[in-house]
Parts: C-alpha cells; sequence; structure tokens
C-alpha cells in the first residue's frame, strides 16, 4: 500500500504512516509528561483570564456603567465580542458538517480542533450578552419556563429571543457533534493507557465502544444525519444573530444583505482563526504529517472565497446606500468611512480585503509564516468589523442631537482580554487531554491517494 | 425449537487480520459460508464491510424524522399557545398570530429535537454505554481500536459448530484464532450446564 498509484489524488497523509502510526503520534503528545511550554502558555492564559474575571466582577457590582456606553451607544465592545466570537465560531460546524457532506476527506485532520474551537468560541460569546443584562442572575428570564410571576412568557417575535434559542441550540449541537466524534478515539485511548484514572476515565466517556461494524454503521449514520442537521443550522445561526441588528431601523443596520454578509464573515473569521491554532498545534505537537501543507492551501482558498464575497458585500452595501437615495442611509456609510471612527473602517477594509489577496499566490498560501501572519490580521480584521458595523451606526443615526462618541474604558479592554484568556485556557486543556485528530477518521482516509482508491482500504 | 435455549457455553470464535481487505474477503466468505450472528471490529468505519456481513440498513432516520417533525410542531404551537392564549401582548393592534417571526424558534428546535433523537438513538440501539462486553476477554482485542481487524463468530449462529466453525476460520488464513468466553464463564442462572 506504499507506493503512490495515483497522479490525480495526493495521500491527505504523508510520511507513509501505518494504522499503528497515526494512534502512535495522535496520542502521544497526551502521554508524555506535560512540557514547560505548556505551562508557560497555560499560566498565561490563566493570568489573562483572571484579569477578565476581575473586570467582569467588578462590572457586575458596580453597573454596566463601568463600559464606555451611553445612552446613545448602548451596545459597543460586549456586543461586537459576542459577534466576533460566534463568527469564529462558525468554522467549527462547517469544517465538520458541510465539509463532510461535500466528501472533502482532508477535513479528518482538522475537524476535531476545529470543533472543539467552536465550542470554546460560542462559550465566550455567550459571556457578552448575559453579562450586558447586566443583572447576569436573571439571565435564566430568556429562558420560557412556567413560572409564578403571573402568566408572564418571553416575547417570541423579539430577535433577542431568536438568538438566545440559536445560540443555546448552536451550542448543544455543537457539543454532542464533537463528543460522538470523541467517542471511537476516546476507545483508543482506553485501550492504550497505562494509568488506572485514566482508563476509567476514557472508559466511562467511551460508553464500552469496541470498533464493531453495526455500532460503526449506525455511527456513520448519526454522523451524516448530525452534518445534515449542522448545516442548515450553522448558516442559520449567524443570520438570526444579524437579524438582532437588521430587524430594526437603524441607518446602515436596516438592510437585507445582512445575512449572508454574516454569514460568509464568519466562514472568513473562523477559517482564519482555525488556521492561527493549527499553524500553532501543528509545530509544537509535530503533526506535520497530517495538517500538511495541503490542508493549510484548501483553508487558504475557502478563507480567499468567503474574503471575496465579503469584499462584495461591503462594496454593494455602499452601493445600495448611494441608490437607495435615503439620505440617511447614505450618511451613514459615508461617516463610517469617513467620520471620526474611520480609520476602523480602513483596518476593517485593509484586514480582511488588502491582505487576503496574498493567497492568490501558490507560494504565499503554501509557506506557513506568511499564512500565520495573514491569518492573525484577518482576525485583527474581523473583530473591527464587527466594530464598524455595531458602532458607526449607533453613534450618529438620525438626530444629530443625540450623537454621542464612544471611547473603550478600560474595563471594557480588560473583558476583551479576558474572552482570549478563556478561548486559550480552554483550547490549551483540550489539546492536553484529548486527541487533537480525530485518530479514526484519519485511519479510514489514510489510503486515500495510496492505492488510486478514494479513502478507505 | 425448544422454548428453553440452551446458552451456548462459549460467546464465540474470533479470528484477528492485519489490513482492512483481508477481514473484509473474510466476512464474504463466512457469510457465503452461511453464518449470520456475526460481527467485525475494526478501527474505523468500513461500510463495505457492513453489505459483506449482510447487516440490515439502520432504520434510525425514519427516528430522527419524527423527532425533528416533533420538535418542528411542539416548537410551532407553544409559541402559538403563548403569544396567542396565554400571554397576549398587544402592539399597536398588530395581528396576535404572527406566525413568520415564530419561524426562527421552530426551526431551531426542529434541529435541537432531530439532533437529541438522533445521537440518544444511535446510543440505545448500539446498547451503549455496554463497558463490558465477552469481545473485551479476548487479550489481543484492545488493537481493535489500533490496527487489527477482528471477525467474530458468535456460538449462537444455528450453523456454528466450535470445531467445524474452527477449521473455517483457519482457512481464511487469520493471524490468531481465539475462543471468546462469556463475561462469566459460570452463567449464575444456569448451574446445570457444568
Amino acid at each position: 500500500m506504499a507506493e503512490v498509484l495515483s497522479l490525480l489524488r495526493k495521500p491527505l497523509v504523508l510520511d507513509n504512516k501505518s494504522y499503528a502510526d497515526v494512534t502512535h503520534d495522535i496520542a502521544k503528545p497526551l502521554e508524555r509528561k506535560t512540557s514547560t511550554a505548556w505551562w508557560a502558555a497555560f499560566i498565561i492564559s490563566v493570568g489573562v483570564l483572571l484579569i477578565g474575571i476581575a473586570a467582569v466582577v467588578y462590572q457586575i457590582v458596580t453597573g454596566v456603567g463601568v463600559w464606555g456606553l451611553n445612552n446613545t451607544v448602548g451596545w459597543a465592545f460586549d456586543i461586537t465580542n459576542f459577534v466576533f466570537w460566534i463568527g469564529i465560531g462558525h468554522a467549527g460546524t462547517l469544517i465538520s458538517a458541510i465539509l463532510f457532506l461535500f466528501r472533502q476527506k482532508w477535513r479528518t485532520s482538522v475537524n476535531r480542533s476545529a470543533e472543539a474551537m467552536t465550542i470554546f468560541a460560542v462559550m465566550c460569546a455567550g459571556i457578552f450578552p448575559i453579562i450586558h443584562t447586566g443583572r447576569p442572575w436573571f439571565a435564566f428570564w430568556l429562558v420560557p419556563y412556567p413560572n409564578f410571576r403571573g402568566p408572564l412568557w418571553v416575547n417570541f417575535r423579539s430577535p433577542l429571543e431568536w438568538d438566545m434559542f440559536a445560540i443555546s441550540c448552536y451550542f448543544t449541537i455543537s457539543l454532542v457533534f464533537w463528543y460522538v466524534g470523541l467517542i471511537p478515539d476516546l476507545a483508543t485511548l482506553r485501550d492504550r493507557t497505562t494509568s488506572t484514572i485514566k482508563q476509567k476515565l476514557y472508559g466511562f466517556f467511551s460508553l464500552g465502544w469496541n470498533g464493531s461494524n453495526r455500532t460503526w454503521h449506525r455511527y456513520e449514520k448519526v454522523y451524516l444525519l448530525l452534518a445534515g442537521l449542522a448545516t442548515p443550522l450553522v448558516v442559520s445561526v449567524h443570520t438570526i444573530v444579524s437579524w438582532d441588528f437588521a430587524t430594526s431601523v437603524i441607518p446602515g443596520w436596516h438592510t437585507t444583505i445582512l445575512p449572508p454578509y454574516f454569514v460568509a464573515g464568519a466562514v472568513f473569521s473562523g477559517f482564519a482563526m482555525v488556521l492561527t491554532l493549527m499553524l500553532i498545534v501543528r509545530k509544537v505537537m509535530s503533526l506535520e504529517a497530517y495538517i500538511t501543507t495541503h490542508h493549510i492551501e484548501n483553508m487558504c482558498k475557502v478563507i480567499l472565497a468567503t474574503g471575496g464575497i465579503v469584499g462584495l458585500a461591503y462594496a454593494t452595501e455602499l452601493f445600495v446606500a448611494y441608490y437607495s437615495a435615503n439620505g440617511y442611509e447614505q450618511f451613514a456609510f459615508i461617516n463610517r468611512a469617513l467620520g471620526p471612527y474611520g480609520w476602523t473602517y480602513w483596518m476593517m477594509v485593509g484586514c480582511n480585503i488588502l491582505a487576503t489577496q496574498f493567497f492568490w499566490f501558490k507560494k504565499l498560501r503554501t509557506n506557513v509564516i506568511w499564512v500565520f501572519i495573514i491569518s492573525v490580521i484577518i482576525n485583527v480584521g474581523m473583530w473591527f468589523e464587527r466594530f464598524v458595523i455595531i458602532m458607526t451606526s449607533l453613534t450618529r443615526d438620525y438626530l444629530p442631537a443625540s450623537w454621542a462618541s464612544f471611547t473603550p474604558t478600560i474595563i471594557d479592554l480588560a473583558t476583551l482580554a479576558g474572552s482570549f484568556g478563556l478561548f486559550f485556557t480552554l483550547f490549551l486543556l483540550f489539546a492536553r487531554f484529548l486527541p487533537m485528530v480525530a485518530i479514526g477518521e484519519v485511519k479510514g482516509v489514510l489510503n486515500y491517494g495510496r492505492n488510486g482508491k478514494g479513502g478507505h482500504a | 425449537m425448544t422454548f428453553f435455549v440452551k446458552r451456548p457455553d462459549i460467546y464465540g470464535l474470533m479470528a484477528e487480520f492485519d489490513a482492512p481487505e483481508k477481514i473484509l474477503a473474510a466476512a464474504e466468505r463466512a457469510k457465503q459460508e452461511g453464518y449470520h450472528d456475526m460481527d467485525a471490529f475494526t478501527p474505523f468505519p468500513m461500510e463495505e464491510l457492513t453489505d459483506a456481513l449482510g447487516i440490515r440498513h439502520s432504520k434510525l432516520s425514519l427516528f430522527v424524522l419524527c423527532c425533528g417533525l416533533f420538535g418542528m410542531l411542539f416548537g410551532f404551537f407553544f409559541q402559538y399557545w403563548v403569544s396567542v392564549i396565554d400571554y397576549p401582548l398587544n402592539i399597536g393592534g398588530r395581528p396576535l398570530n404572527s406566525w413568520p417571526q415564530w419561524i426562527p424558534v421552530t426551526f431551531e428546535l426542529t434541529i435541537l429535537f432531530s439532533a437529541f433523537g438522533a445521537v440518544i438513538g444511535m446510543i440505545f440501539r448500539n446498547g451503549l454505554p455496554r463497558p463490558v462486553h465477552p469481545v473485551f476477554n479476548v487479550d489481543r482485542f484492545e488493537l481493535a481500536t489500533k490496527d487489527k481487524f477482528f471477525l467474530c463468530i458468535e456460538a449462537v449462529d444455528p450453523k456454528f459448530d466450535k470445531e467445524k466453525t474452527r477449521k473455517f476460520l483457519e482457512s481464511l488464513k487469520p493471524d490468531y484464532i481465539t475462543v471468546v468466553d462469556h463475561v462469566h464463564t459460570k452463567d449464575p442462572y444456569h448451574q446445570d450446564d457444568e
């Protein structure tokens, strides 16, 4: 099975790995002693997380006034961060579900970490609306449940309520999808480990998986069903997030382009974050044979495509504002590009549109350092995109008398930093205790391109 | 056929192979030979093997569809009940039955119920969680999640005969053939088996 017969299909996994090698390479980092680098990264992440926790505690004790909000700008950093993190959370499900339906077998090397990233990003996102309520201990009021406060129910006509359903449903399904994918790999770890505690834990969570074909058969079926269910879900989530804005009558928000624009932006930013993380992971955990330049290139192409859609959306917005002949709409966009927050608009255009153009060149797509730098730039750019959409529309709406500007306070910044701390803390814990690559799935595509057949044996 | 079926004194015979092609060929041979109660244990899913073993296709999709429909109807009519009957909000005289605004939540609940149906259905139909299983008695079985492929012919199969089946398995040229014992070698309910 070693020699390459197919010229059309290049092997997905390099170095002629055997099945045993796959298990060994992916399980080994979990079994060896915790490295100093991991501890250093973990301590920094937890430190940043603690700063964020302190900021949130201070905000809850004092009130949302500690943020730079005012009567005009009621949504600023909090909702920007929320939309930013939710967007990042879209790549995981896209890779695991949509690429699965399209039979993109290369996804097997990256889907596990991308799904984990999704879950952690949605957790980061979920914090912001909750703390933005000011009284997070009442956040459960968003859930419709029978209560003794009269017949009192949530308002199902509110996009914010739709959001609550979309996000919690998305989180639950991403978690379930991820766990289902983990079951066979947990069984692999259970059968490998020598430590009794680990054996008990992995054994418990692998539910007694034995690799029976009857089990695999149903498992594959469910995986396909989940992929089919998660695909419309992932599109719906950011659509609903965009309705938070689109259903209002604020100039710059009240447009029908927002749902597709948000979904494309979400995929774009999600892939950028996957690349940022995977490029570090493959280096630190020596997974170069599994996450190859072929994978990196594919992801760069997705970024290029979705970046193009995002660019088109920016242009369409400008054109529609001009063509609408609506003075408020036109002003909103002139103000975006040339107003006091104009620099954030140009940050957005520069990072999201100009920086991605480098990916047209194969040489740059396959250059790991270059890809890493651009992926970080895109992350920054997408944060600014959310900020531009939310902020510039709010600061200057209809009545000049009610205009106001927003300056983030140190608490705003600390909360944003804290969300990154949480994200990286969770990701590091994941990297330490669970397999980063779907072992079972990679074995299934190991022979891809080696014997002229597509995947399997 | 008697009403009380005597429990076979072993669970079955298991053959170990080192390549996916080999187990696929072995399963096809076993099916030709007329065995039904058998299963293969592999480190990754092999669709071809499902056909070779003659496993019927799962009806899980139908169950998932029912769950989804239930979620959809429940989601929609719950919102109807809340917004029209139990807690009507008069907003500028707009209609109470504003059903288009309930579609997002209805949609999310359809997906949520379907996904739960799929996963819970899969786990229970697969008989999981099942931490104790006769196949785990085989010493080398821990390799089934690594790089070895096992075919187990169960003793409950009408064609099973300890000697003949062993001969048959030997003809498939496996690396090992093992007798798979029951989880409790002594069946607590049939002491007279001894």
